[in-house]
C-alpha cells in the first residue's frame, strides 16, 4: 500500500505490506533509528512517537494507519539547529544513562510540556509512567523535565550532592 | 603564566556532563539494531514450546521453500561443523541448537534466515519439529530426588541432575561458635529468579567476509575482547581475524555478558552463506532464554550473645542453574563472591555449603547489576541481623553498630578470607540515620501502631566486594582478570586513551578521560575516550561486577603516570634543568622553588614530536595492564520506610535514603545516577520482578506484560548522600560503584516491610514482596497469635 | 515482532464499515485503538485475515449528555476520558477507571469500545458499565440493536456480537443528583492488568440507597456483576452493615483463580475489602 506522511514536518511516502509496523517503517524505511524497540508488548515505550501530537508507541500502530499524519520523532526535536529545552534539560540534568529510552521519554515529556507548563513531581511521574526507563531510576528524569518547564515548578528534593 | 587550577581540567571530584550524551539526545545514539549492512539478512530463531522433550524430527522443507527465505539452519547443519555446542562461562556445555533434546522452554532449536525480518517469522511457522516430551523439573529440590528424569544425559558420566557441590569457610570453628551462642537465628528464604532486561535486548549483525575471512561482529557485549577469545576457541576462527564492535549498548546489568547461541548461529549463517546476518532479539526471546539472575534457596543461621555478639554465621545454598551451568563467575568460585556473606560485621566464624542443580529452566546465573552473588549473600545477612534484632529485643541499627568491623580494624581479613581494604561503617550508618530522622521515625512508628496503621522502617548496611581481579585468584575460563589502558597524546596535547572495558551506560567516555585530566592535565574535553572495538583497543575482561573503576580506571590512571614520568624527562630537556629538580603539579612540569620556571603538559606534547632529547624515544605514548592487588569493599547504609494496607497488604515506599561509600569519586553525578538506578533495580526485584515456572516448565515472566519493571509512578523518590573513605590501594583511591545499590536495597525494602508487620511475629515474606503475599503473611500471623 | 500478512481497510463511513463486515463476516476485525489486538498480532496468537480499520470514520469519538443517557461515542480514546470535566463532575465511576487503564501513552489510542467488544476479563469499562447499568448500541448492515453491557459480555474474550455487527455508541444513563461512584484498582504497577478491581455506582433517594450497581474486574471469566449484593443495598439504609454484607455477597459472587498476582483467597478478601471502600467513597460523593 501508498502512504503518504509528514515526519519531522517533511513529505514521506512509503510503499509497503499492511502488517509493516510504524516503528519499522520510521526506523526502516526512513532510516530515523532514534525511535527503538525494547519490547513486544505495549509496555516499554522505547518506540514513542508523537503521532499527530500525542504520545503513541509506535510498535503498536501499523504504518499504514499513519497515512496522512504528522509524525514527531526525537530527529524531529531539534528546531533551527537547536536543542529543543527538553533534549538540553537530559543533559544537563543526567537523566539518561544507556539513551535507549531517551527518545520515547523527551518526546512524552515534550508533550507533557506542550500541555501542561508547570507540571507538580507527580504529573511528570505520572504522564511518563508508560515510558520505562531501566538505568537512572527516574529521579534525574523528573528533575530534567521540571527543568525544562517553561514555567519552572519546584525542584525534587533528592538529598546532598553526591 | 597563567595558573591552571585544577578545577580547569575537569578531572576527578567534578560532576562534568557527560559527552556521550549530545549523540544520544538527539537520537543519534547507534545501537547494533541501527546497523544496516549491504546485502545484510535477516536471522530468527525457533524455540522449544516445551520444557524437556526428545526431537524426533525437524522438517525444513516448507519453510525453506517460501520466497526470501535463503536457507535455514538447524541444529543437525550446526553439528556438520562442530558448532552445535558451547562452552558456558562456567566451563559447562551448553546446546547452539538442540540436536538430542531440548531442556528448556524457549531453547533454541533451528533458524531461519530470509531477505526480510517478516518473511523469516512467517517461516518460522512452517518449521515442522515433532517432540516426545519427557517429565519436566522445575526445583532443584526436585532435580535431586533420587528418581528425579536426567537432564543432562549428553554429558558422560552425569548420572543425576547435581551441577556442582561446594563449600567454603571452617566448618568446625563454625560448629564451635554456634556451640557457644546464646541464641541461634535462623532465615530460610529464596532469593527468586529474575532477568536484568536492559531496554536494550541483545543482538549482533555478524559479517564475515568470504575473501579475507575475517569476522566483524557488531554485536551487544559487555565483554568483547574476551568473547572474542572465547569465539575464537568455539568456532576455530583465527583470532586475528575476528573483530568485535559493540557500538552503543542499550543497557546491561549483566546480561550481555555471556555468549548466547544466537550469536554463534548467526556468525555460522554468515560464514556459510557469505553475507552479513543480523539477529536481534525479541523481548520474550531476550526473558525465556538469555542468562536470569539469582534462583537461590537460602538458608542462613546467625550465632549469637545474648547482649548481641555475632560469633558465627553458617549458611545453606541450593541454586538453579538451569539446563546448563552458565553463570557467569571466577572459576573458582563456584558461588560467585557469596562468601562476602560476613557483610559489614566483624563474625570469628563462618562455614557455607552449597550445591547446585540442572533443572528444566533457561540457563544464566548472570549477576544481574552484582558482583558475582554478591547480592544473594548480603540480603540473606541483613536480612538475618534484622530479624536477629527482633529476637534480641534489640534495636536492628545497634546491632548492626555492635558488630561493625571498625575503621582501626581494616585491612581486615573476614572470616571467608576476603580481606576488607577499608571502610568507616558506623560513619555512613549515622549519616543515614541522622538525615533518616530515625529517632524520632521510630516514635512514629510506635504512635501510628497504636492507631491501627502499619509503619515499617527497614535497613541494610551492606559491604560489597568489586573490581576482580587480582589475576592470581580469578579468572574465566582461564583468563585473568586484569585490566588495561592505552593512553596516546598528539602533538597538540589533545589525547586518546584506549580501554577495553565497555560501557552500558556508565559514563565511560566522560569518567575516563576525568582521571586522564587530574594525572596528565589534559582537560577532559581534549581526551577521546575509545572503547568497544577489539581491533583497536587494548584486552580487557569486560564490564560487569563493577569492576572498570578498580581496574581500567586504575590502568588508566597508571598509564597516565608512566607519560607524566616520561614528560619529566621532556620538561627537564626544555627548561635546562634535571629530572629532580622538576615537580608535576595539575597540567605543569615546574622548578621546584621557582614556579614560574615551567612548560605545560601541551608543551611537552609538543616537544615529544618536535624537539626530543636525544637518547629518548618519539611520542608521547603508552599502555598498562593493571593487575589489582585486592578487590575493593564499597559500603554504605540504605533505609526504607514504608507503610502497609492492613486491609489489603499493599505496601508504599514512603522514604527511601541511601548512603553511599564507593571511596574517591570521580564524577559525583554520575556516581549518584549509577545510584538512582540500582535503587530502582533493587525496588524492583523487592517489589515485582520475577520469573516462575509452571509444573510443565512453562515460563511465567516471559514478557514486560508478566516481568514488571517499575515505572516513574512507583518508583521510591530516592535521597541519596555520600561519604568517601579511599580505597588504600586503587591508585585514585576509587572503588566501584555501580552495582553498590542493587546490592544493598533489596534487603532494606524488605526490611522494612518485615519491620512494620514484625510485632505482629511476621519474621519473613520471600520475594517479590507482592501485596497478596504480605497479605497472607498477617493472616498467619492473625492466626498464630 | 512481526505480525502475519493480513489485508487492510479504512472506510470513510459506518456504513462502508458495516458493508465490509458483512462481505467478510469472521474473516474480518475491526481495528479500533489496536493496543489489545496489535499485540496479540505481534505474538502471532491473532492473525485475522483483513483488518477493518475505523480510525478513519468521523463522529465516533464524542462525550456528551443529551436526553436520558451519556452518550459515549464507540472511538471515544481513554485518554478524552479521563480528561473529560462532564465525567469528572457527573460520573465519578468513569472518571476513577479512565486513568487506571494501562498506561498514559496506551490511553491516548485506546478506545472504550474496542475495550468492551475485546471482553477481557481483566478489562476495566465492563465492569463500570455494570454498575452504572449501561447499554452498548450496535449496529450491522441491516439492523441496529441497543442491549444492556450485561448481556453484550459472554464470556473471556467473547461477546454476544456477531462478525457482520459493531458497539457505535456506549448509553450510560444519567446520574440522578445523589449519586456519587467509584472504582478502585489494585495493579502491580502502572499498566498492569488489575489483580482485583471494582466499580461502585450509588444513588441516594431521601437517606436510603435508590439504586447500587456493583462490577467485579479480573475476578472471573467476565466482567461481573455483583446482582445479590446489588439487591441487598437497593432500598436499604446506607449503614457500615449494609456495606459490609454487600461487601460479602460480592466477594461471594467472584469466582477468582490464584496466579502470580495473589491466591483466589486473597483476591476474594480483597473484592470484599475494595466493594467496602468503594461503597464509602461513593457515599461521600453522593451526600455531596
Amino acid at each position: 500500500m501508498e502512504i503518504a506522511l509528514r515526519v519531522n514536518g517533511q513529505e514521506r511516502t512509503g510503499d509497503i505490506e499492511p502488517r509493516r509496523l510504524l516503528i519499522h517503517f520510521i526506523r526502516g524505511d526512513l532510516g530515523l533509528t532514534g525511535s527503538h524497540v525494547g519490547c513486544d508488548t505495549t509496555s516499554c515505550g522505547a518506540c514513542t512517537v508523537l503521532l499527530d501530537g500525542s504520545p503513541v508507541k509506535s510498535c503498536t500502530l501499523f504504518a499504514v494507519q499513519a497515512n496522512g499524519s504528522e509524525i514527531k520523532t526525537v530527529e524531529g526535536l531539534m528546531q533551527d539547529g537547536e536543542l529543543d529545552p527538553i533534549q538540553a534539560a537530559f543533559k544537563e540534568e543526567h537523566g539518561l544513562q544507556c539513551g535507549f529510552c531517551t527518545p520515547g521519554m523527551m518526546l512524552t515529556a515534550a508533550e507533557l510540556l506542550d500541555r501542561n507548563p508547570s507540571p507538580s513531581e507527580d504529573d511528570i511521574r505520572w504522564a511518563l509512567s508508560g515510558n520505562i526507563c531501566r538505568c537512572t531510576g527516574y529521579v534525574n528524569i523528573v528533575k530534567a523535565v521540571q527543568a525544562a518547564a517553561p514555567a519552572k515548578s519546584e525542584p525534587v528534593a533528592t538529598g546532598s550532592e553526591a | 603564566m597563567t595558573t591552571v587550577e585544577e578545577t580547569d581540567v575537569h578531572g576527578i571530584g567534578q560532576s562534568v556532563k557527560r559527552k556521550e550524551d549530545d549523540r544520544f539526545i538527539r537520537g543519534k545514539g547507534t545501537y547494533v539494531e541501527d546497523l544496516v549492512l549491504p546485502n545484510m539478512l535477516h536471522m530468527a530463531i525457533l524455540r522449544s514450546p516445551i520444557a524437556h522433550a526428545k526431537i524426533v524430527s525437524v522438517n525444513v522443507d516448507e519453510a525453506q521453500a517460501i520466497p526470501g527465505v535463503v536457507a535455514v539452519v538447524t541444529g543437525e547443519l550446526l553439528a556438520q561443523h562442530n558448532l552445535a555446542w558451547m562452552p558456558t562461562m562456567s566451563g559447562d556445555t551448553q546446546a547452539v541448537f538442540a540436536t538430542d533434546k531440548v531442556r528448556f522452554q524457549g531453547q533454541e532449536v533451528a533458524a531461519v534466515v530470509a531477505e526480510d525480518p517478516y518473511i523469516a517469522h512467517d517461516a518460522l511457522g512452517l518449521i515442522d519439529v515433532e517432540y516426545e516430551p519427557l517429565p519436566a523439573v522445575t526445583s532443584p529440590q526436585q532435580a535431586l530426588q533420587p528418581d528425579a528424569p536426567l537432564i543432562r544425559d549428553d554429558k558422560e558420566g552425569q548420572t543425576d541432575n547435581r551441577c556442582f557441590q561446594w563449600e567454603t569457610g571452617d566448618k568446625d570453628a563454625t560448629e564451635k561458635a554456634f556451640q557457644q551462642a546464646d541464641k541461634i537465628v535462623e532465615l530460610s528464604t529464596f532469593y527468586p529468579r529474575c532477568h536484568p532486561s536492559p531496554l536494550e535486548t541483545c543482538g549482533i549483525v555478524a559479517d564475515v567476509n568470504p575473501i579475507s575471512g575475517k569476522a566483524t561482529l557488531h554485536m551487544t557485549s559487555q565483554a568483547p575482547h574476551a568473547i572474542r577469545t572465547v569465539f575464537a576457541l568455539v568456532a576455530g576462527l583465527p583470532e586475528h581475524k575476528i573483530q568485535i564492535i559493540t557500538h552503543d549498548i542499550g543497557g546491561g546489568f549483566g546480561n550481555k555478558v555471556p555468549v548466547y547461541p544466537g550469536y554463534v548461529a548467526a556468525t555460522a549463517a554468515s560464514l556459510l552463506i557469505g553475507r552479513p546476518v543480523k539477529w536481534i532479539e525479541d523481548r520474550t526471546e531476550n526473558l525465556i532464554s538469555t542468562g536470569f539472575a539469582r534462583d537461590y534457596h537460602m538458608r542462613g543461621e546467625l550465632a549469637l550473645t545474648n547482649d548481641g555478639k555475632m560469633l558465627g554465621i553458617r549458611v545453606e545454598l541450593l541454586s538453579d542453574n538451569g539446563a546448563f551451568f552458565a553463570d557467569a563467575q571466577p572459576t573458582k568460585c563456584k558461588v560467585g563472591l557469596f562468601h562476602i556473606v560476613t557483610g559489614s560485621y566483624d563474625v570469628p566464624a563462618a562455614y557455607l555449603s552449597t550445591q547446585g542443580a540442572y533443572t528444566n529452566k533457561a540457563p544464566g546465573g548472570v549477576a544481574y547489576r552484582c558482583s558475582f552473588r554478591v547480592t544473594e549473600a548480603s540480603y540473606l545477612v541483613e536480612r538475618l541481623v534484622q530479624n536477629a534484632a527482633y529476637e534480641l529485643g534489640m534495636d536492628p541499627a545497634e546491632l548492626r553498630r555492635k558488630n561493625f568491623i571498625k575503621p582501626e580494624q581494616f585491612p581486615y581479613k573476614s572470616a571467608t578470607g576476603f580481606v576488607y581494604d577499608s571502610g568507616e561503617y558506623e560513619r555512613a550508618m549515622d549519616l543515614a540515620m541522622n538525615e533518616l530522622g530515625y529517632a524520632e521515625l521510630r516514635k512514629e512508628q510506635e504512635a501510628a501502631r497504636a492507631e491501627g496503621r502499619l509503619i515499617g522502617i527497614g535497613m541494610a548496611s551492606f559491604t560489597e566486594v568489586v573490581g576482580a581481579g587480582p589475576s592470581k585468584d580469578y579468572d574465566i575460563l582461564g583468563l585473568k582478570m586484569f585490566d588495561s589502558a592505552e593512553l596516546r597524546v598528539h602533538p597538540t596535547g589533545k589525547a586518546i586513551l584506549k580501554i577495553g572495558v565497555q560501557t552500558q551506560g556508565q559514563g565511560h567516555e566522560t569518567t575516563f578521560a576525568q582521571i586522564v585530566a587530574t594525572e596528565l592535565g589534559i582537560p577532559t574535553e581534549d581526551v577521546l575516550v575509545q572503547y568497544g572495538d577489539t581491533d583497536n583497543t587494548p584486552y580487557s575482561l569486560g564490564t560487569y561486577a563493577s569492576r572498570s573503576t578498580p581496574t581500567a580506571g586504575a590502568a588508566t590512571a597508571m598509564v597516565a603516570r608512566k607519560l607524566v614520568e616520561k614528560g619529566k624527562k621532556i620538561a627537564a630537556h626544555l627548561l635546562e634543568v634535571s629530572e629532580e629538580d622538576l615537580e608535576f603539579k595539575v597540567d605543569k612540569f615546574s622548578v621546584k622553588g621557582a614556579p614560574d620556571k615551567a612548560v605545560t603538559i601541551q608543551d611537552v606534547a609538543f616537544a615529544a614530536y618536535t624537539n626530543m632529547p636525544e637518547g629518548l624515544e618519539h611520542g608521547l605514548e603508552d599502555n598498562h595492564y593493571y593487575d589489582p592487588p585486592n578487590m575493593t569493599f564499597p559500603f554504605g547504609t540504605y533505609m526504607v520506610v514504608v507503610e502497609v494496607d492492613a486491609d489489603t497488604g499493599q505496601w508504599k515506599v514512603l522514604r527511601m535514603l541511601a548512603v553511599d561509600d564507593c571511596g574517591k569519586v570521580i564524577n559525583p553525578m554520575i556516581v549518584q545516577g549509577q545510584i538512582h538506578g540500582g535503587l530502582a533495580e533493587g525496588y524492583g526485584i523487592a517489589a515485582m520482578e520475577l520469573i516462575t515456572f509452571d509444573d510443565d516448565g512453562n515460563c511465567i515472566g516471559s514478557n514486560f506484560m508478566d516481568y514488571l519493571l517499575p515505572t516513574s509512578w512507583e518508583t521510591p523518590r530516592f535521597e541519596t548522600h555520600m561519604t568517601e573513605t579511599p580505597s588504600p590501594h586503587h591508585p585514585i583511591g576509587a572503588k566501584g560503584v555501580g552495582e553498590s545499590a542493587t546490592v544493598g536495597s533489596p534487603a532494606a525494602y524488605v526490611n522494612a516491610v518485615i519491620d512494620a508487620l514484625a510485632h505482629t511475629g511476621v519474621r519473613n515474606i520471600d520475594m517479590p514482596v507482592t501485596s497478596a503475599k504480605v497479605w497472607e503473611a498477617m493472616q498467619g500471623a492473625a492466626r498464630s497469635s | 515482532m512481526f505480525p502475519s500478512r493480513f489485508d487492510y481497510v479504512a472506510p470513510d463511513t459506518v456504513e462502508e464499515v458495516l458493508a465490509t463486515l458483512a462481505q467478510h463476516g469472521d474473516e474480518a476485525k475491526i481495528l479500533a485503538g489496536g493496543q489489545s489486538l496489535i499485540p496479540l498480532m505481534k505474538l502471532r496468537f491473532a492473525s485475522p485475515g483483513l483488518l477493518v480499520d475505523v480510525n478513519r470514520v468521523p463522529g465516533l469519538g464524542f462525550v456528551e449528555e443529551t436526553g436520558e443517557h451519556l452518550r459515549v461515542g464507540t472511538l471515544t480514546r481513554n485518554t478524552e476520558l479521563e480528561r473529560s470535566a462532564l465525567l469528572k463532575s457527573g460520573y465519578p465511576v468513569m472518571a476513577d477507571a479512565a486513568p487506571m487503564i494501562s498506561d498514559p501513552l496506551v490511553r491516548n489510542r485506546g478506545t472504550i469500545g474496542g475495550s468492551l467488544a475485546h471482553a477481557d476479563p481483566a478489562g476495566d469499562w465492563g465492569s463500570v458499565m455494570l454498575a452504572l447499568g449501561a447499554e452498548v448500541v450496535i449496529k450491522s448492515s441491516t439492523d441496529e440493536r441497543t442491549i444492556p453491557v450485561s448481556e453484550l459480555l459472554v464470556n473471556t474474550f467473547t461477546t454476544s456480537l456477531d462478525p457482520t455487527e459493531m458497539i457505535t455508541e456506549i448509553r450510560v444513563p444519567k446520574t440522578p443528583a445523589r449519586s456519587g461512584g467509584s472504582y478502585l484498582k489494585m495493579e502491580r504497577r502502572v499498566g498492569d492488568f488489575a489483580t482485583v478491581a471494582t466499580a461502585v455506582h450509588l444513588t441516594l433517594d431521601n437517606g436510603t440507597i435508590k439504586r447500587a450497581g456493583i462490577g467485579l474486574t479480573a475476578v472471573g471469566s467476565k466482567n461481573l456483576q455483583a446482582s445479590a449484593a446489588e439487591d441487598a443495598l437497593a432500598g436499604a439504609e446506607p449503614t457500615a452493615e449494609a456495606f459490609e454484607e454487600a461487601a460479602r455477597l460480592a466477594a461471594e459472587a467472584s469466582s477468582p483463580s490464584s496466579d502470580v498476582r495473589g491466591s483466589a483467597e486473597y483476591k476474594k478478601a480483597m473484592v470484599r475489602t475494595f466493594v467496602r471502600r468503594g461503597l464509602d467513597k461513593a457515599l461521600e460523593l453522593a451526600r455531596g
